[in-house]
């Protein structure tokens, strides 16, 4: 068994942006879910997952009625939507990338899948 | 009235044409509404308005208003609210009641709402101890004062409130905070004050759920293939807010449509271009989305609740486009082993060919897709692929150093290494770009301006 498990296994996910800064909502499945990645799911780690996107000042703030934390990333777009020279110019896929994420496996997994 | 149904039928300007028709037919709607402005659509209405004084509006819209000439003939309760007014909402109100006089409809009563525009009085309100300092960067306007291109004020629902007070069947604005398509109807219908600022919020998160058309029932949705059964979207039912006198909302899609409407695509919708969620800060309210629930309470059918309000801010969010040079983009798809490698390679060929030329470019990016660069290091390690598509975009103040960039793809396939094809079609042309500058004004320095008449009245 693998002591890894990657985010999507308890959760979903969407991205967007506004202006130069971009947010990705993610969404646990189930309450155990949510609380495993309120100690995980920190700043710090989505930083370091978009590290060559070079992201400063990372917020996170939370939704517990949905069970959601937004992560909002100033200036990580190229300068947004009409500015960036990337291809994802507003940030539709960052929620994805962010969905691959490996996380420690949790003892709990089986309370945190879908239904 | 108990409760209203307000479906929305577009997300963008370039949306599915038949989604509004489709939506009125089988929706039952009070009211349909159709959100048309990203961030920078307006300086493109800006530009084509200087070009023609009787342009500057969503083209769709008339369109729209044609397929919905059977809707309004058999539903004379139907209201329309949308913001395809853009830089010229007296231009839209009257191409759309040509296509009502045409469809013998000229008593329908048209509204175009204005006043959004802060451009012409920029200088007056810069005088009168308004900074318009950009929100994102802090840096002063006298920057970017020569290249201006688009200046709207995001005005709230009181211009389209009012003109549903006037009894207008088809309100359109300009630039409106996407919501208050959506609030304008609820405070029209319910009578709601100034002050509800509980219903204002909850119409708010209403509005913010439905505004992007689709991504409330099932597209976008990161869940789209859960268990190995994706979900059929060819046929995707547009979303509809069902909102009662206290605000309660049940978000619900027509009948025997493709998508969904869960828990799981209402809340991905909820999470959607948000900023701190306890202050989602629109003209009409400061809304707290951070408590709210949704429950399935039926098939295709999710209740939401919990929405808090606060007073509203005293300033308008405007949004500004500068003129900033130009853009190019390139693309070749380049086969083989080491596929991504050779085409950064292939890359690099190109921009030194340019810089050979004698032209350095501003800003350049070298892009291998499908070798993860859509985010870069953000995906997990995968085989090599065998093909990938090379992208090369620059920035640049001149167009011809661009169009020099440009003619550096083709050649590549004779001169570059084995394995580049991929260039057919015409050869990519520069584009002008339109930058981004968030800022605020004073409620105080912008007024809506409302004008209500019959189509069989409204004359370009």
């Amino acid at each position: 068994m693998s002591d890894t498990i990657s985010l999507k296994d308890i959760a979903h996910a969407r991205s967007g942006d506004k202006g130069n800064a971009a947010n990705i909502g993610v969404i646990a499945y189930t309450d155990a879910g949510y609380a495993f990645l309120e100690q995980e799911l920190t700043p710090q780690r989505i930083a370091e997952h978009l590290a060559e996107l070079r992201p400063q000042g990372i917020r996170r703030y939370m939704l517990p009625g949905i069970r959601a934390m937004n992560f909002v990333l100033p200036g990580i777009l190229d300068g947004g939507a009409s500015r960036s020279l990337r291809i994802d110019s507003q940030g539709k896929v960052l929620a994805l990338s962010v969905l691959e994420m490996k996380l420690p496996r949790p003892e709990n997994l089986a309370d945190m899948r879908p239904d | 009235m108990t409760n209203i149904r307000i479906g929305n039928a577009a997300g963008f300007w370039g949306d599915n044409l038949d989604a509004p028709h489709l939506l009125c037919e089988a929706g039952r709607l009070d009211y349909l509404t159709l959100e048309y402005l990203a961030e920078l659509t307006l300086s493109i209405l800006a530009h084509l308005k200087s070009r023609d004084a009787n342009a500057g509006y969503v083209t769709d819209f008339p369109t729209v208003v044609e397929s919905l000439v059977p809707s309004l003939k058999s539903q004379p309760g139907l209201k329309i609210v949308t913001n395809a007014g853009g830089m010229n909402p007296r231009g839209c109100a009257a191409a759309v009641s040509a296509v009502l006089r045409q469809a013998g409809l000229g008593t329908l009563r048209v509204a175009a709402v204005a006043g959004d525009d802060v451009l012409p009085e920029l200088d007056a309100h810069l005088a009168a101890g308004q900074p318009l300092t950009n929100l994102e960067t802090g840096r002063p306007l006298e920057e970017i004062r020569s290249d201006i291109a688009s200046a709207n004020a995001y005005l709230g629902a009181a211009g389209i409130v009012e003109a549903l007070r006037q009894e207008a069947q088809i309100v359109i604005t300009g630039r409106v905070a996407d919501a208050s398509l959506t609030v304008g109807p609820a405070v029209h219908e319910f009578g709601w004050d100034w002050q509800d600022w509980d219903p204002l919020a909850a119409a708010t998160v209403a509005g913010h759920i439905i505004e992007c058309g689709a991504q409330a029932t099932g597209g976008m949705c990161s869940d789209w293939d859960r268990g190995n059964s994706p979900l059929p979207l060819a046929a995707v039912g547009y979303p509809i807010a069902e909102i009662a006198a206290d605000g309660a909302t049940v978000i619900t899609k027509p009948p025997r449509t493709d998508g969904a409407v869960t828990v799981a695509t209402v809340a991905e919708q909820l999470v959607y271009e948000i900023g701190d969620p306890a202050h989602y800060l629109t003209p009409d309210v400061d809304a707290d989305f951070s408590h709210v629930a949704l429950s399935q309470i039926g098939e295709d059918r999710v209740a939401v609740t919990g929405a808090r309000g606060a007073a509203a801010p005293e300033t308008y969010k405007v949004s500004l486009a500068y003129r900033d040079g130009y853009m190019a983009s390139g693309t070749l798809v380049i086969c083989g082993h080491n596929a991504v490698e050779k085409a950064r390679a292939c890359g690099q060929i190109i921009l030194d060919r340019v810089a050979r030329a004698g032209i350095q470019l501003q800003r350049t990016n070298i892009e291998a897709l499908g070798g993860g660069d859509s985010v870069p290091g953000g995906w997990p390690d995968a085989s090599p692929p065998w093909e990938v598509v090379l992208r090369v975009t620059a920035h640049d103040p001149s167009k011809q150093n661009l169009e020099r960039f440009l003619r550096e793809f083709a050649p590549l396939v004779t001169a570059g290494p084995a394995g580049v094809t991929g260039y057919t079609g015409p050869r990519p042309k520069p584009y002008p770009v339109m930058a981004y500058w968030p800022t605020l004004i004073s409620k105080s320095r912008v007024v809506p301006q409302v004008q209500v008449q019959a189509a069989g009245d409204w004359t370009p």
